[in-house]
């Protein structure tokens, strides 16, 4: 039975589809009404309000804070300023991607760490050396994403001028109504977007306050099915679906390194002290090169329309994003899977990603997608491309 | 003097697509308009200070997605929001609302008339299995029956291959589209008028018809064609406004290398012996290009462009004839809070797509009774949307837009298409009297009124007898026959001079296809 998160009592009452998918370990809505579109076209036309409570959430700090991240993570931290956040991946010492997530220099030499699954015991391990106190602040921490273009002026709406001077994957502390909310300009939409972090007591009262202030910048709640097919156009990877978490994979071939998964420039190599906990793998592979290559693709949407013509049939896409395994052919061989897609309302594209064999993953490059129309397996022309597939500039602006 | 590949008469959204085209393919293009905007008639304007109009189209209805592929559309700023339902409110009752969710739509249907929530869903399906069939026709150059070239022929065959997949019914149902009044063939599926109504006016957009005038049953086909285009939902706002649209291909067509110049308002063509060899600009400014496409309508580029000597007297014949007796009109409304309507009040989802004042056929009948004669409707019918509950861009926060199309306004006034300026404010009034009937207390939330009618949009637009589609959508000026017979394929009489605007096939609306086929066919045609 999944746990409900401090926002239930507002996503409940408006979540009439009915459509709740367990989330590590809490009950997160789908699609809150029809479908996702219109939660989707909120995300890139007007803004989307996302909860986002269920990501693992780890404060970390003491003298050795940033020493410790560095050597836990991929990236190097200790030039991180405070008000400042970033992204990043950790290993295993065989230089295998364990998760992906962020982190963010909050000041007084304390930092937060996000990821997609648990890494208590993996940071509590690695931090026995240090002067450092590693708290587990999951189930404390409330989170909302509020991601669109409209998502700067509700802010300020609520918050005031603090929103003004927040950079790209910058951190600051606001107060709304007077408790105390961390403001982070991030997101998982490729969007112009915030992240909002509160205790969880103070919840409901940010829910209600940046819905009012939402009234007037066409704000709406979002669900998850909403986020997938913006992060697809994003082309951000998902843990579990894209790539699969080195202490979660069963056999060696399900594991991925940063650079095999398009991560390679969040890895510090070049750094003073001490190395990294895999670095002396991924030096080798950056040398020797990597086997595969996680990469955007373009799937021919003519094409598409032809094979359901054959049928008898008018095109059809899912209305939500998929995330299930399908080959990917070059010359008639399997040379990789794509691991999830969807067609992208706002390019009018049909688009994936999937890890491919290296040697065909150049931008460019033509590829085949199976494509499965009627129960009859076929095989449609898709084109490795570059992502993001959709990145606006009032992303950065 | 530099000579261009192509100059291309107009800045709207056909000229910007075909110039895009024809400088993808590496052709020095010109682009020259004579406004100081770009779009043409999917324009955005800043009418009053913080409101942005989409002054003339209001809704993107086919832009061909390939099209937005081709030219990266989205990475030039294109975004399309869909259009998620429409509502025609009644004076009294709660009126109908059409959902994209079948099981919703069904309810509301029910309320009038349960057989016809019934069958509801299986009308969709046949006019999907229909459209199918003249999806591929507005996708292509349109293949001329009458002609024995070879490949014109095989074409016609293929595109002839659905036809026979639909079987005796299919057939029978789209002779009756084709023939049919769209009342006519409403009745045939349902009784309730409440849900005719609504669908009826699809038949009768753009046109000096009425729903109860035979043929106007076709029209309504291409309705259903935004949506077996699927998940593509080419039913929508353009973020930004229709502008907007225009816009994106403009700024594609500049990275391809295409030049547009705004305010060069072009006079005549330049010609050496019978061909076109340029343009002469309205301030003599001589301009040469190997070949001169005209993405204005045939009347204006025959009668204004052309010299009538250079052209022969059997196609300047056929081209009077060609029809655009423009009827409709256009109110847009800076709202200072949005409109509630009786029928149903309250900021839900219901006024987010299109909102139709139809509440009966009699009433689309009338209203059309009055245009017959040369006169506005007394109570028009009027296509209301409320781009700013979708689109933040448009208007201050709180503040809206309410943009109304209305018919009928003929462009042809019993008292002569001149005395439209003095009519003007009239037709305003009885636009927002129509619209405070359903909507009581509009009018005091009114901040500013931009009243367009056939004439203006004539004048300022340069639409021809303020014909919202460069000519009639109806079935005998389509196809291998619009403009005119034996000049469909995007070609004219004057050599060096080709065509590219809503007068020619597959027709009007935000598709921008026309200057794409255009673009294509002259490449083919090896013309520059």
């Amino acid at each position: 039975m999944p746990n409900a998160t401090p926002f239930h009592p507002r996503t409940q009452a408006l979540c009439q589809s009915y459509k709740w998918k367990d989330w590590s370990g809490y009950c997160a809505p789908c699609v809150y009404g029809m479908s996702p579109e219109r939660e989707y076209n909120a995300i890139r036309n007007g803004a989307g309000l996302l909860d986002v409570t269920p990501l693992f959430k780890y404060d970390v700090s003491g003298k050795d804070a940033a020493r410790f991240l560095s050597r836990v993570l991929s990236r190097d931290v200790r030039a991180l300023k405070p008000g400042r956040m970033t992204y990043l991946c950790w290993c295993d010492d065989h230089g295998k991607v364990l998760d992906d997530g962020t982190c963010a220099h909050l000041g007084d030499g304390r930092s937060r760490l996000t990821a997609a699954a648990p890494a208590l015991h993996w940071l509590m391990r690695h931090a026995r050396r240090y002067d450092v106190t590693v708290a587990d602040v999951s189930d404390e921490v409330a989170a909302l994403a509020l991601q669109g273009p409209t998502s700067r002026a509700i802010l300020r709406d609520a918050c005031g001028e603090v929103v003004d001077g927040l950079k790209f994957f910058g951190v600051a502390t606001a107060r709304i109504d007077g408790f105390e909310v961390v403001l982070s300009r991030t997101g998982y939409t490729g969007d112009l977007g915030y992240e909002l972090w509160v205790d969880n007591a103070h919840a409901l009262a940010l829910w209600d306050a940046l819905s009012a202030a939402g009234k007037r910048h066409n704000l709406e709640p979002v669900g998850l099915d909403a986020l997938d097919i913006s992060r697809v156009e994003a082309g951000f990877v998902l843990r579990g679906i894209d790539y699969t978490g080195a202490n979660e994979a069963l056999i060696e071939a399900q594991k991925s390194s940063p650079y095999e998964l398009g991560l390679g420039w969040t890895v510090t190599l070049e750094r003073d002290g001490e190395p990294f906990i895999g670095q002396a793998a991924l030096e080798r592979e950056k040398r020797e090169g990597s086997a595969w290559a996680l990469v955007g693709l373009d799937v021919d949407w003519p094409a598409i329309e032809a094979l359901y013509a054959e049928h008898g049939l008018p095109p059809h896409v899912p209305s939500a994003a998929w995330r299930s395994m399908v080959p990917v052919y070059r010359d008639g061989r399997q040379v990789g899977r794509a691991t999830s897609g969807t067609w992208s309302p706002t390019l009018k594209k049909n688009l994936a990603l999937a890890t491919v064999e290296a040697s065909v993953s150049e931008p460019g490059t033509p590829l085949y997608l199976e494509w499965t129309v009627e129960w009859s397996r076929q095989v449609v022309p898709a084109v490795v491309t570059k992502t993001p597939f959709f990145d606006p500039p009032r992303k950065r602006a | 003097m530099k000579q261009y590949d192509a100059i291309i008469v107009g800045g709207g959204h056909n000229g910007l697509a075909c110039a895009a085209y024809l400088a993808r393919a590496g052709r020095s293009v010109l682009v020259l308009e004579r406004r100081h905007v770009l779009g043409g008639a999917a324009v955005t304007e800043e009418i009053f200070p913080g409101f942005k109009f989409s002054v003339c189209s209001y809704v993107v209805s086919l832009l061909r997605p390939q099209i937005i592929r081709d030219l990266e559309l989205p990475r030039h700023g294109l975004e399309i929001l869909p259009l998620e339902c429409s509502f025609a409110p009644a004076v009294d009752g709660p009126g109908l609302v059409r959902w994209p969710d079948a099981r919703r739509t069904r309810e509301e249907i029910a309320r009038y008339s349960a057989k016809d929530a019934s069958l509801y869903p299986e009308f969709g399906r046949e006019m999907a299995q229909l459209a199918r069939l003249v999806k591929p026709v507005i996708d292509e150059p349109s293949p001329d029956p009458a002609s024995l070239h070879p490949t014109e022929l095989l074409r016609l065959a293929r595109l002839g291959k659905p036809f026979r997949e639909l079987g005796a019914r299919g057939i029978h149902q789209l002779v009756k589209m084709m023939t049919l009044s769209a009342a006519d063939f409403l009745d045939e599926w349902f009784e309730s008028d409440v849900l005719k109504a609504p669908m009826s006016v699809s038949g009768i957009i753009g046109t000096y018809l009425g729903v109860r005038s035979p043929s106007t049953a076709y029209v309504m086909l291409h309705h259903y064609m935004g949506e077996i285009d699927g998940a593509m939902r080419a039913w929508g706002f353009s973020r930004g406004g229709t502008g907007e649209v225009s816009m994106s291909i403009a700024r594609a067509a500049q990275a391809f290398g295409a030049e547009i110049r705004t305010e060069a308002p072009v006079a005549k063509l330049l010609m050496r012996g019978d061909e076109a060899a340029g343009v002469v600009l309205a301030d003599g400014t001589e301009l040469r290009a190997r070949v001169v496409v005209s993405s204005v309508d045939p009347k204006l580029t025959f009668t204004r462009l052309v010299d009538a000597k250079y052209l022969p007297s059997e196609f300047t014949h056929a081209l009077s004839r060609y029809r655009l007796r423009g009827s409709s009109g256009k109110v847009n409304l800076a709202l200072d809070a949005l409109p509630e309507f009786t029928s149903r009040p309250g900021d839900g989802l219901h006024i987010r797509g299109d909102i139709a004042v139809a509440p009966s056929i009699d009433y689309l009948e009338r209203a059309y009774d009055d245009a017959k004669y040369g006169k506005f409707s007394r109570r028009p019918y009027i296509n209301v949307v409320l781009p700013t509950l979708t689109d933040s861009t448009l208007a201050p926060p709180g503040k809206h837009i309410m943009s109304c199309f209305v018919q009928y306004a003929p462009y042809h006034l019993a008292t002569g298409p001149e005395s439209w300026p003095q009519h003007r404010e009239a037709f305003g009034d009885t636009v927002v009297d129509t619209l405070e009937e359903l909507a009581p207390g509009l009018k005091n939330r009114i901040l500013h009124r931009q009243v367009l009618t056939p004439w203006d949009m004539e004048q300022d637009f340069g639409l021809s007898e303020g014909n919202i589609f460069h000519g009639e959508l109806s079935l005998e000026q389509l196809a291998f026959l619009r403009p005119a017979a034996g000049f469909a394929h995007y070609q004219t009489p004057v050599r060096g001079l080709w065509m590219c605007g809503s007068g020619t096939h597959p027709g009007g609306g935000v598709m921008a296809a026309p200057g794409k086929l255009a673009a294509e066919r002259m490449l083919k045609e090896r013309a520059l």
